[in-house]
């Protein structure tokens, strides 16, 4: 099966259909507008706010991790019981540890999370950045010179689509960790992991951005403002770098921000098969592992880290849909 | 429409045997396999055996041309001629297994052929495939016709919220909460175990016993597909041919089904056959949380022990599923979809 991928759109929302003023007579540049109908939308904005203090969290767990306010590796033997969990309710929430402690080792499950968060964000956003720069590149030379290279492209396209994607990065992961280390000398153990994930995301994940991206050069390539360059007899090269290419950016950042959200998933799934950064490098994919074995005893620590995640997803996704909605109100999908 | 559907097939065909030597590429990448197989206690006799017996001594493309023949008509384990001929030699002529055609290995570790391993674990893996495309294609086309109707409205607004959340879980989670609440804590549905559908009468504890794992699956499917329908029904509601329709005073019902879903739904089909499809390599994360005995839980031990042979055998049966479901796909479309024009 196909490991997380982008959320599909659910079409135009209401904010963004026909509600333009008509008896505004100022004019305002595409960019203005793209921003005007970004403030409008209430959910958008909250979303991005939401992720804007994920982000700031997720680069300050290291300064305080070194700061000593956070204590991601600290064992507390003391706050465990002999059945292994946590003493007290709720997963031993104290004032020490306002999320409570992970049973068996006692460490401070805030601490392990935002700290985890840092880490997990550092594989999605590089991971992403490889698959948008690989689709990217593909897209637009798929779209651009159409013909064989465009066909060849597609059935490349289809050829990753078809390997089955979990069991080709649970199959391939002892193979490839030894490539890594023997071959790129990427030390052995969380790093070259985490290049394996990143591998992974960006092997599998370029070929949906090639896909969107090659559709907006389809569809750029065909408008008005194309036809008037070529008649004023702008060159190819002008054609392309000056009129097609900067219409991109809208797209390309759409997808950025949708399938940030689903490699932070896909981490999460990758934890879950042992192939992902192991403990006690904390990450939001092997906390979440090391969770999901204590649902009943210990549900606090179950719950917590299945919210952050959640709510982290879910903003991301609406400021996604919030974005595609302000740049691209027609949607061409 | 035939060299359309012969074209297809031969492009179909190509990507396979593409495919199949991308798969020997990629895992003999890092030297001799065997090693990995061999394990801790390995001795050099022990290591000569498994490289024997499966033919790691070979270059890459001649494993992948002798993994090919033994597709089309059959292998004879080990590899190795002189083994083969040594155990004859002795007496041990039952020793040799032979693998019929469609061969796709043999497993040192289970003692058995893959193809043996794949059909065992092909009955939790496709009972569970069939149950769960049941549920999230009947489930999520109907969710996301009704929130496409009510657009804007609050229906809408909790159907599109809800598919963000439950997009948002990890399928191991909703999987742990369905076995340790719903299952064990809260008794509300009998444990999930897997019982084979050998004869009619066996339906009901059957699907009893796959309902809990198939709606874990279906409900991540499911999330994807409301959005998808309810963009697709937008999408067609807002054509012109729809606005003739409601202009020559037919009832809103007759718009929506006749004139509507028809064409809302034809893209459906391409994504419902692929995504069918990629689950027949087996859905690794729900079979381990519901400790399914299927291919994702054989891929697990497989991974576990270094089998190599069963590693690549279910890659290329998934990978050729895929394959083989995006021509049958492309196929229907032009059937079903007026507007696909196939040239020549």
């Amino acid at each position: 099966m196909k490991l997380n991928p982008p959320l599909p759109s659910t079409g135009a929302t209401a904010s963004t259909m026909g509600t333009e003023p008509r008896n505004v007579v100022l004019s305002r540049s595409p960019r203005q507008l793209a921003w005007a109908r970004f403030t409008r939308d209430k959910k958008t904005v909250v979303a991005a706010v939401i992720v804007g203090i994920y982000v700031l969290l997720a680069i300050a767990a290291p300064i305080l991790v070194a700061l000593g306010v956070l204590n991601p590796y600290d064992n507390n033997q003391d706050l465990i019981a002999n059945d292994s969990l946590p003493i007290g309710a709720f997963g031993g929430i104290s004032w020490d540890h306002p999320f409570g402690v992970e049973p068996g080792l006692g460490r401070d499950t805030l601490s392990r999370i935002w700290f985890g968060l840092t880490f997990s964000f550092a594989i999605a956003i590089i991971g992403s950045f490889f698959a948008m720069l690989l689709g990217v590149v593909f897209g637009i030379i798929a779209g651009l010179t159409g013909g064989w290279v465009d066909y060849l492209i597609g059935r490349l396209i289809d050829l990753t689509l078809a390997f089955p994607q979990t069991l080709m990065l649970l199959a391939l992961s002892s193979t490839v960790l030894g490539i890594l280390t023997t071959v790129f000398f990427i030390p052995e153990g969380d790093l070259a992991r985490a290049a394996y994930v990143i591998l992974v995301l960006a092997v599998f994940g370029w070929v949906g951005v090639a896909r969107v991206i090659r559709g907006q050069v389809l569809s750029i390539r065909e408008r008005e403002y194309i036809d008037a360059a070529k008649l004023i007899g702008a060159s190819p090269m002008r054609r392309w770098f000056r009129e097609v290419l900067p219409n991109l950016w809208a797209p390309i950042l759409v997808q950025g921000t949708l399938i940030l959200p689903a490699y932070i998933s896909t981490e999460a799934a990758l934890a879950y098969l042992n192939v992902s950064v192991q403990q006690p490098t904390p990450t939001l994919g092997n906390v979440l592992q090391d969770a999901v074995r204590y649902p009943v005893a210990d549900f606090t620590y179950f719950i917590i880290p299945v919210l952050v995640l959640v709510i982290l997803v879910v903003a991301f996704n609406l400021l996604g849909d919030g974005l595609r909605d302000a740049l691209d109100p027609k949607g061409s999908r | 429409m035939l060299a359309f559907i012969i074209r297809r097939i031969l492009v179909g065909f190509a990507m396979i045997v593409v495919m199949i030597f991308v798969v020997f590429a990629l895992f003999f990448a890092n030297g001799n396999p065997a090693i990995n197989q061999c394990g801790k206690y390995c001795t050099p006799e022990k290591l000569d055996e498994i490289t024997g017996l499966l033919g790691y001594d070979k270059s890459i493309p001649e494993q992948f041309t002798a993994f090919s023949a033994g597709l089309v008509v059959g292998r004879d384990f080990p590899v190795n001629d002189e083994y083969r001929a040594a155990l004859i030699e002795n007496g041990y002529e039952n020793r040799i297994i032979h693998c019929a055609a469609p061969c796709l290995g043999y497993s040192q570790s289970d003692q058995k052929t893959v193809n043996q391993l794949l059909v065992k674990a092909a009955g939790p893996t496709l009972s569970l495939a069939i149950v769960s495309f049941l549920i999230w294609i009947f489930f999520g086309v109907l969710i996301g016709v009704i929130a496409a109707i009510n657009k804007g409205r609050w229906l809408d607004r909790v159907v599109v919220g809800s598919t963000l959340v439950v997009y948002a879980l990890p399928v191991f989670v909703i999987g742990t909460f369905f076995l340790q609440y719903v299952a064990i804590k809260w008794q509300l549905y009998p444990y999930p175990r897997f019982e084979p559908l050998k004869e009619p009468a066996d339906i009901l504890p059957w699907l009893t016993g796959i309902l809990l794992p198939a709606l874990t699956l279906a409900l991540f499917f499911m999330a994807a597909y409301v959005r998808y329908t309810r963009a697709f029904v937008l999408e067609s509601m807002s054509e012109d041919y729809i606005r003739t329709a409601r202009s020559k005073g037919l009832p809103e019902r007759t718009v929506l089904f006749k004139h509507g879903l028809r064409s809302a739904l034809t893209p459906l089909v391409t994504l419902a056959g692929l995504d069918f499809a990629s689950l027949l390599a087996g859905a690794i994360i729900t079979e381990s949380v519901f400790n399914y005995q299927g291919m994702g839980a054989l891929a697990v031990k497989a991974n576990n022990n270094h089998d190599l042979p069963v590693l690549i055998g279910l890659v290329i049966v998934g990978a050729a599923a895929v394959i083989v479901m995006n021509i049958i796909v492309d196929i229907l479309y032009a059937y079903i979809d007026p507007r696909v024009r196939v040239t020549k």
